[in-house]
């Protein structure tokens, strides 16, 4: 391993050890850690956005004469008026702006990938073929899935009271959504454990073990 | 004027974008491009440099005042400007994007892994909770966390068996609960998306 290499990994082994001291408890190594990310992730974004948003978007294209550019820049700028206590009500105006073209974007948006295109995956034939021939489970399947689908929906459904009918289908939606939800933790915490299994392998493989050799 | 203009702004920039959706023409899709897509994230630099404008000066007031734990916001500070300025100077300047290659490799990305992976700890305290909640609800979701986690452990001759059965926690019952919750979703964001250009939903305004 090389001195420029060394150093590196030295720096991100002592960050990682650093964050793990919190399993102890909370000390001035993990504030420290801590503090440093959120700068530099701002500082990050900062970055990304200097190059991929204003040199292209906004530089570039003044440069092209595209002055029509300068419009969304002086609604951008309208934004740090919120500083000033006395003059915070012009950011409304962009902000304005940015909220009308997000929900009307979203109005049909979300309604056609959410909703509708949801629906239409759902209600399908029963009857499920696989290399031309009946499958038999696959279709059991689908009733199980428009089943758990109408129940848990059913289970967010609050306009009326869950006694009685309404209360049982509800109750199969909720295990239903609890299976989801154990499903999701289970996935979550392989990830999680992934990523712990990978700082440890750094720590011993690429680390200790190389500094050492 | 302080109230009333941006809630014009709001009701007919949100109904131009919906309008603009069921009209299939070119002009329609210009201008979809050039408003939806070019001008919201040019707004959005300058929204963000109000936010490091905000940092800079919460960080700034807590070192003046020396308040508790003061010392860390001047590392916050000396994070953020080194960053900026490897990537904003480093852009123009290349040698300089090494230094931001390097703080992204060996500074951000171990320590927003190792924070990821600290939560592995914290999901396994949360899982016992679950457990000694002993309810059918928790016993079910445990279950099928369990069959899940499962499927990526060698059991020998039950593999197959219990890999057949995360499979289908996956794709049965897993996906009518997602579509269930994302149909809620969607439901949800369309009807506050609704609130918000009709004016009925006003808190982004603020007070006065």
């Amino acid at each position: 391993m090389d001195f420029a290499t060394a150093i590196a990994t030295t720096v991100a082994a002592v960050l990682t050890l650093c964050i793990f001291s919190f399993l102890y408890k909370d000390n001035p190594f993990y504030k420290f850690t801590e503090h440093l990310v959120v700068g530099v992730s701002a500082g990050y974004w900062v970055s990304i956005l200097y190059v991929n948003v204003a040199i292209p978007n906004i530089w570039q294209k003044l440069l092209a004469g595209k002055w029509w550019y300068l419009i969304p820049a002086f609604l951008g700028v309208l934004m740090w008026t919120r500083i000033v206590k006395r003059w915070a009500w012009i950011s409304r105006y962009p902000l304005a702006f940015y909220l009308g073209i997000a929900t009307g974007v979203a109005i049909p948006l979300e309604m056609q990938t959410k909703v509708l295109e949801q629906i239409f995956g759902t209600v399908q034939s029963f009857v499920a073929l696989h290399n031309s021939q009946t499958d038999f489970w696959a279709g059991i399947n689908t009733v199980v899935v428009v089943i758990g689908i109408i129940t848990s929906l059913v289970y967010f459904f609050f306009s009326k009271e869950h006694k009685g009918a309404t209360g049982g289908i509800a109750k199969v939606g909720i295990w239903t959504l609890m299976i989801g939800f154990g499903a999701s933790f289970g996935y979550t915490v392989m990830a999680r454990i992934s990523l712990l299994i990978e700082r440890v392998q750094f720590l011993i493989d690429d680390w200790l073990l190389k500094l050492f050799s | 004027m302080k109230r009333q203009f941006p809630l014009i702004i709001i009701f007919s920039c949100g109904l131009f974008m919906v309008v603009q959706y069921f009209v299939p023409h070119e002009k329609s899709e210009f201008f979809y491009e050039f408003i939806a897509l070019d001008w919201p994230p040019i707004i959005g630099v300058f929204a963000l440099m109000l936010g490091v404008i905000s940092l800079t000066r919460v960080s700034i007031t807590r070192i003046r005042r020396k308040t508790e734990a003061w010392r860390y916001s001047i590392v916050t500070l000396i994070g953020l400007f080194v960053m900026s300025a490897f990537g904003v100077i480093g852009h123009h300047y290349p040698p300089l994007s090494t230094a931001f290659d390097w703080s992204f490799n060996n500074i951000m990305i171990p320590i927003s892994a190792t924070m990821f992976s600290l939560l592995a700890f914290f999901i396994a305290s949360a899982a016992y909770r679950a457990f000694r909640a002993r309810s059918v609800l928790a016993s079910i979701l445990l279950v099928a966390a369990i069959i899940v986690m499962m499927r990526f452990f060698p059991l020998g001759p039950l593999t197959s068996v219990v890999g057949k059965t995360s499979d289908w926690i996956l794709n049965v019952p897993n996906l009518a609960a997602k579509r269930a919750i994302l149909i809620g979703v969607g439901l949800g964001i369309v009807s506050t998306a609704m609130k918000v250009v009709l004016g009925i939903e006003r808190s982004y305004l603020g007070k006065d």
